[in-house]
């Protein structure tokens, strides 16, 4: 079984030639079908394969599978190879698997698009290259699926490209994360100068053997691949263009702007830890920009009205709450929280699409409400994802990924009690905005009529997906509730954490108020928005508080300062050297082109005899001169 | 046989080219154009036929054959053209049709 | 059988001229037709008495066979030659002229520096043959190519839409 896993990225990457070559002439169904039969199999296959490592390889030994020798330079010789450990394990089961299901929800959402097989296509194209970039065994394979699922990311903001607003977000997204992935390309090829391999086991053998800790060295390799993980998961100071990559169709949302894509900086992390390790004032200011951003989004998601872009912030505030893990060295905090988050945010983002739809392509939350008894599904869904989301205790999978995190954090060596709050505060405040939004929603006045449809396959989706919030925290349990079983499988490929010994007295107190903090913030959200909704009005009409509330909004101003500290300076630099003197060597070039092809059409007159008679000039000339000379 | 100048051969080929060149010149009538080319062809194929008769060989032949192989190619086409030509214009003048000039 | 190669050149000669000075179409077919055979009894001079027959066979027969099809095809009446005069004036030949007489000037100048007696050997169709399916087959083949290109291409000329029924070519 394991021999197959070749297929497993390269079934999606059919779907897309498929689609791509022949999407104009088959049916809407069958792009679908192809669309989603790609993906479906390559999730079959994955679970195989994962029922197999797990049965018959009970200690997790790594399997690698070359394919092929990609290119030879000298001594670079990267191979296409694939490598398969419990880490890329988990990864290709919540891509493939969340992938799927959002392709059948797909299905139904895009329905009546004029650009319904080029949907699939992308989607397919973006499977297949985050499955390549989890799966690769060297560094620039992962590098190749890093810009693929930068590029259908672009491609897919812009899929409604006759509006020059999801132009301009898609075009903001795909350049914001270019700034990371240059400083990634940039680390790339300083590992291969300074170690001579880009395939990861080896390279991070050579590295660990060679560089001592904290050696300048390493710091300057981790921080490069940092800067890349910054750009593509949306942390700060890069996490500008998340928000606006909402733009693009509701399941692209759900699929590489919540589950999959921006946490592509988590798995490159997660994979190059022992560089991180070696370089210990890195993954402190992982910590920290995990830290810092988590809190920072998810005071911006507090007041954003479009109910994408709530999520949006709540997307980067989760992702912060993984680099806070990173950062204190809880690798397997942070995986099994990239895979709670996968199932609930693509929950609540398909919820959110059901909504959508619903309300006739509305995305302000103040003109919904009361949509709890015409749109029960989304209610439902919506319940057990913000549930998830905002870590209600005990009957939740995000309550024991969160849990684990915050553990970690405050008994961990790299860890600290500042950090440790930091966190609890981001709890509270997430269980206050996703409540927030829950509330104004599904209760309240109606405000408007709801169209209802019966969509099959917005039921199979969000079912599964809900059923997935709730139960895939039990895999983990806290140490005082009962096995630890995700963490001992995640070790095989990612170290344990070192904590400071701290009594099971704290890890229950700890656990606890982990567990009554989201709790508050529930209580909050049901206080302020169901029984006085008054209360927000009037913090608002404060002067403080609007102010607050207007730079919350925009999303801290780090829009308004890029724009003032970059954009412009670029702008007017720019304008200023339009008419140089370099310029104008190019501008001769084309101007001396014009002239010769003015002089040159002019000969071109259309009449045979004057093309025999230069015809029969010019092969005098040529004899004359042969004989002459 | 007759000790014949090689060199008078290719004069009269090259006579004969260079009155075909100016027929092709002069004339506008297209079915004269096309008869003109074949004074030419003809000519080139005199010039390979001197040129063989010099070494006593027969490629010079060979290369006539190829020569007559080509114009028979040409003519053919060449005058399904002029009929097409003819049909579409109502004329035979090769000037009226300067559509494809630059 | 030098008086054959002067007499038939000087007949080739005058027969072209009249070709490209001709106003009916027919005429000039007909003088173009002297020239081919005075064409083929230089080859013959030349010792070359297959390709002499070949001339005679393919290029007068055939060749011209073709381009009177053509003009009973086109059936231009009298008028057409009154056409063909105004097409040509005088002034027109001055310019064709200079050219063709400074590229005959090049031309023989090139070709009289060396003199050189042709083989009075005569090569037969057997040597030819030979030749010609020994290392020159594949020049065999790519010929037999443009003919068939030849084909197709008049081929579908003639097929048109408008002019495919049985009334084309009134």
């Amino acid at each position: 079984m394991m021999g197959l896993l070749w297929l497993v990225p390269l079934l999606p990457f059919i779907g897309f030639i498929i689609l791509a070559l022949f999407g104009k002439r088959i049916s809407n169904r069958g792009a679908a079908a192809v669309g989603c039969a790609s993906v479906g199999l390559s999730a079959v296959i994955s679970m195989l394969i994962a029922a197999d490592f797990i049965s018959f390889n009970p200690d997790g030994r790594a399997y690698s599978q070359v394919l092929w020798t990609w290119l030879q330079v000298g001594g670079f010789r990267p191979q296409i190879g694939l490598y398969l450990d419990s880490l890329s394990l988990i990864m290709v089961l919540v891509v493939s698997f969340v992938a799927f299901f959002i392709h059948l929800y797909s299905a139904a959402y895009m329905r009546g698009d004029d650009g319904y097989s080029r949907f699939f296509a992308y989607m397919n194209l973006f499977v297949g290259s985050m499955l390549t970039l989890v799966l690769a065994d060297n560094l620039l394979l992962l590098y190749l699926g890093w810009e693929g699922v930068g590029l259908c990311s672009y491609l897919l903001i812009g899929f409604w490209y006759r509006d020059p607003a999801n132009i301009r977000a898609a075009v903001k997204a795909f350049i914001i994360t270019r700034v990371g992935d240059t400083s990634m390309a940039i680390g790339l090829f300083f590992l291969f100068l300074n170690l001579g391999s880009l395939n990861i086991q080896q390279l991070l053998g050579l590295a660990s053997r060679s560089w001592p800790i904290g050696s300048g060295m390493a710091v300057a390799g981790a921080a490069l691949l940092l800067g890349g993980a910054l750009g593509k998961s949306a942390q700060l100071p890069l996490q500008t263009w998340l928000p606006d990559a909402m733009a693009g169709p509701t399941p692209v949302s759900a699929l590489i702007h919540a589950a999959t894509m921006v946490t592509a900086g988590v798995y490159l992390i997660a994979r190059t830890h022992v560089l991180f390790e070696l370089a210990p004032q890195v993954q402190a200011a992982v910590a920290v920009i995990g830290a810092v951003t988590l809190l920072v989004s998810a005071a911006s998601a507090l007041t954003q009205v479009d109910i994408k872009r709530v999520l949006a912030y709540s997307t980067i505030s989760q992702i912060g709450y993984m680099f806070l893990a990173l950062g204190v060295g809880a690798w397997s905090g942070a995986i099994f929280h990239f895979m709670t988050h996968a199932f609930f945010k693509a929950l609540l983002f398909l919820a959110a699409g059901v909504i959508i739809t619903a309300m006739g392509g509305e995305h302000d939350i103040f003109k919904m409400g009361g949509l709890r008894k015409t749109l029960p599904l989304a209610f439902w869904a919506f319940l057990a994802g913000a549930a998830s989301l905002a870590a209600i205790p005990f009957i939740t999978a995000g309550f024991y990924s969160k849990d684990l995190i915050l553990w970690s954090v405050f008994s961990s060596t790299k860890g600290g009690v500042w950090l440790w709050l930091t966190g609890l505060a981001g709890a509270f405040l997430t269980a206050l905005y996703i409540f927030r939004v829950f509330f104004v929603v599904f209760f309240g006045q109606m405000k408007a009529i709801p169209l209802r449809k019966r969509e099959t396959l917005f039921i199979i989706p969000l079912v599964v997906l809900a059923v997935f919030s709730v139960i895939a925290g039990f895999v983990d349990l806290p140490g005082w509730m009962g096995a630890e079983r995700f963490t001992g499988f995640i070790s095989t490929s990612l170290p344990l954490t070192q904590t400071l010994p701290v009594g099971g007295g704290a890890e229950f107190m700890v656990d606890l108020l982990g567990a009554v903090v989201p709790l508050i913030g529930l209580l909050f959200a049901y206080l302020i928005y169901i029984r006085k909704p008054a209360f927000a009005a009037n913090v608002v009409r404060n002067q403080a508080g609007r102010a607050l509330n207007r730079f919350w909004l925009a999303g801290w101003g780090f829009d308004a300062a890029y724009d003032i500290l970059l954009v412009r300076p670029f702008d007017r630099l720019s304008r200023m050297l339009r008419g140089d003197a370099i310029d104008l060597v190019y501008s001769g070039i084309a101007w001396l082109n014009r002239l010769v092809h003015l002089l040159l059409s002019g000969t071109e007159t259309g009449r045979l005899r004057w093309y025999v008679l230069v015809l029969g000039f010019g092969g005098a000339i040529l004899i004359g001169i042969a004989v002459l000379l | 046989m007759a000790y014949l100048p090689v060199e008078h051969g290719f004069i009269l080929a090259a006579i004969l080219f260079v009155t075909g060149l100016a027929g092709v010149l002069v004339r506008r009538n297209i079915i004269f154009i096309l008869m003109s080319i074949e004074i030419m062809l003809n000519a080139a194929g005199l010039a390979f036929i001197s040129a063989g008769s010099r070494w006593g060989q027969p490629d010079g032949q060979v290369m006539y054959i190829f020569i007559l192989a080509m114009a028979g190619a040409e003519v053919s086409v060449g005058l399904g053209l002029v009929l097409r030509f003819y049909h579409l214009f109502r004329t035979l003048d090769a000037d009226e049709a300067s559509r494809m000039k630059g | 059988m030098e008086y054959l190669f002067y007499i038939s050149g000087a007949a080739a000669v005058i027969s072209t001229f009249m070709v490209i000075i001709q106003t009916k179409a027919v005429h000039a077919l007909l003088y173009l037709i002297v020239s081919l055979l005075s064409v083929a009894l230089v080859f013959f001079s030349f010792g070359a008495p297959f390709v002499a027959a070949l001339e005679v066979i393919i290029y007068a027969g055939a060749i011209m066979v073709l381009f009177v099809f053509v003009i009973m095809m086109l059936n231009l009446g009298p008028e057409a030659a009154e056409e063909e005069k105004k097409l040509i004036s005088a002034r027109m030949w001055i310019g064709p002229s200079i050219l063709a007489a400074i590229l005959l000037a090049v031309l023989i100048y090139t070709l009289t520096r060396t003199g050189t007696i042709a083989n009075p050997l005569i090569v037969g169709p057997k040597e030819v043959g030979m030749a010609l399916y020994g290392p020159y087959l594949i020049g065999v083949e790519l010929a037999s190519i443009l003919l068939l290109a030849g084909m197709v291409g008049a081929y579908h000329l003639g097929r048109g839409r408008r002019y495919g029924g049985p009334g084309e070519g009134e």
